[in-house]
């Protein structure tokens, strides 16, 4: 059965690829140890099952340490803008095409290999599909550009060496979560969400609910972690418990607090950095700052939401 | 750091991952056990996230900042360093998936040497009334519907947004507006980021399968409330209506402020082509 294994196995041989691509790239000045950095991810890939926690640890104290003693560096080159612009004029909207096999791929996956599950796992169709929407689409781009496959690794390595480090960020704060999770910080948080109630206020109550969602999954960088600490702390005590507020509309909207919360942390990397990262823009927070006036708006209008709907 | 040695969290310290994670207690924990230690480990753990926000703040390098910031929360709770090192590793380990993303890169740089981003510029300039803000709602609208749908990472920030809505979003931007200094080009790009998210996440919840209904039904029950995923997943849509309307808003005003710097530039051109 093909499993999320086999993606891992992939990802593996593309991180390796970059290591090994990356250690004769004599324009990158720390070459070595960002090509080390990539080849401690392509060991996480291939081997994270088996050498162990401790000995996963222990890669992560590798990979923090070559990130965090600025190990990381990118080289130059690439192609010229005269040169890409006549590629695109000789090419066409076909370049559209191919970049449009992926979330088509993702899309017919999705739903075809629902169909199939003794040979793929059901519960994991839209990654694997994924990374088969990515070799077609460089099966077919590579045949259609008459370029060599090398071509589209190489080009790969350069974009990943440009995101650098941030790459594992999205996975380090997820870890992190899980630490936080083990030493009780949401009970904590919780408790002190509580003291802050005024008494008597269903109003006070329901922004405390709100406000308390997005504020915590700032801290915590998701919703998932917040929600739980916070129903248990004011949803189901306070509004529905004491005030008879509808249990479906308290939770469904306070969940959706939270995602406001989401919008404006950078704990939330793999929305908020990581795409900063990708586009290369020079300030890591830029999407954060974009997404700003739409969340607090958005929270004030589901804090609002639940005191209309829920208590009628 | 503490000398006193490990302190065993009160509440019985067998702490499994999820059952924390999902607050399966349900805990009213300033007033569980109040003796001094207790007192003392709530403050330490708290240190942790005052760690996480000084050093995102002060800008230090943010894998030195969560891992400083794991070490003294564990310590905090009474875990020893071994243990920690073993729970961050498990998670790191289990959480791979989130990395999978990165596999589109080899395709992106294919099509970008050969001129995708120059394209978009092409394609944008033959679309009569075509503008960023427009162009991004539209954008906003399908990924809220098909995220509705259940059909989340079918788009996103690496499958779509890098290789197609940024580069089309900057181009029409350029249209509008003329030549964009690489603020503002960084400026745009942030805009389709952003403009991808919030359509994602205020379009999913009203899919019956995503994992946040999921869990909203899983601890509901907990409390003896059971609720079909239908009665939870409507209620997303109020939310929903609201952001595509405020966001909407905000695209719209983008436009205009494009436009008017577009106009801006066009006057003192022409001006000068009658001198």
């Amino acid at each position: 059965m093909i499993t999320l294994h086999w993606v891992y196995a992939l990802m593996g041989a593309v991180f390796a690829g970059y290591a090994l691509l990356g250690t004769a790239d004599r324009s990158n000045p720390r070459r070595f140890t960002t090509a080390a950095f990539w080849a401690l991810l392509a060991l996480s890939m291939w081997a994270g099952d088996r050498i162990g926690d401790i000995g996963n640890g222990v890669l992560v104290l590798g990979l923090v340490a070559i990130a965090g003693f600025r190990g990381m560096g990118r080289g130059s080159g690439g192609v010229s803008l005269a040169q890409r612009q006549a590629r695109a004029d000789r090419h066409g909207n076909g370049l559209f095409a191919i970049a449009l096999v992926i979330p088509v791929t993702a899309l017919a996956g999705t739903f075809l290999f629902k169909a199939f599950p003794a040979w793929i796992d059901p519960k994991q169709t839209t990654l694997i599909s994924l990374a088969l929407g990515v070799l077609i689409a460089l099966a077919i781009g590579c045949t259609w550009l008459r370029a060599r496959p090398i071509v589209a690794l190489q080009q790969g390595r350069q974009l990943m060496d440009s995101v650098g480090w941030v790459a594992i960020l999205p996975q380090m704060l997820a870890s992190l979560g899980a630490v936080f999770a083990l030493a009780g910080v949401g009970d904590v948080v919780g408790g002190i969400v509580r003291l802050a109630i005024p008494d008597g206020s269903l109003l006070g109550a329901v922004i405390a609910y709100g406000v308390g969602m997005a504020l915590f999954t700032i801290v915590m960088g998701n919703a998932f972690a917040a929600f739980p600490v916070m129903t248990a702390a004011i949803g189901i005590p306070l509004l529905i418990h004491q005030y008879h507020g509808d249990p479906a509309i308290i939770c469904a909207i306070g969940m959706l607090a939270g995602f406001c919360g989401t919008l404006l942390t950078p704990m939330a990397a793999n929305f908020n950095l990581l795409p900063a990262a990708l586009l290369e823009l020079k300030d890591e927070y830029g999407v954060i700052r974009r997404q700003i006036g739409t969340a607090l708006p958005l929270l004030c209008v589901n804090i609002l939401l639940i005191y209309w709907l829920a208590f009628r | 750091m503490r000398t006193d040695g490990p302190v065993r969290r009160c509440d019985g310290a067998t702490t499994d991952l999820i059952s924390t994670a999902y607050g399966q207690r349900p805990a009213l924990p300033l007033t569980r056990c109040d003796d001094g230690q207790e007192h003392d480990r709530l403050m330490w753990v708290l240190l942790g996230i005052a760690l996480i926000v000084a050093g995102f703040l002060l800008r230090f390098n943010p894998l030195l900042v969560i891992l400083a910031s794991a070490i003294v929360t564990g310590l905090a709770a009474g875990l020893d360093p071994l243990t920690i090192l073993s729970a961050f590793g498990k998670a790191f380990n289990d959480s791979r998936y989130v990395s999978v993303v990165w596999v589109v890169l080899p395709v992106i740089g294919l099509l970008e040497t050969h001129g995708l981003q120059e394209r978009a510029r092409g394609l944008i300039d033959r679309m009569r009334g075509a503008t960023t803000g427009r162009f991004l709602t539209f954008y906003l609208l399908a990924r809220q519907i098909s995220a509705a749908m259940g059909l989340i990472s079918v788009a996103g920030h690496a499958q779509t947004v890098r290789p197609l809505v940024a580069p089309i979003a900057e181009a029409a931007a350029e249209k509008q507006a003329g030549a964009l200094d690489e603020e503002q080009r960084d400026e745009i790009k942030a805009w389709a980021a952003a403009t991808d998210n919030v359509g994602v996440f205020f379009g999913e919840d009203i899919f019956l399968a995503i994992g946040s209904i999921l869990l909203i039904k899983g601890l509901l029950e907990q409390y003896g409330i059971l609720l079909e995923p239908l009665q939870l997943s409507v209620w997303a849509i109020p939310t929903a209506i609201a952001a595509l309307l405020i966001h909407g808003f905000r695209l719209w005003r983008l436009d205009r402020r494009l436009n008017a710097q577009g106009a801006k530039a066009h006057l003192p051109e022409t001006a000068e082509d009658a001198a």
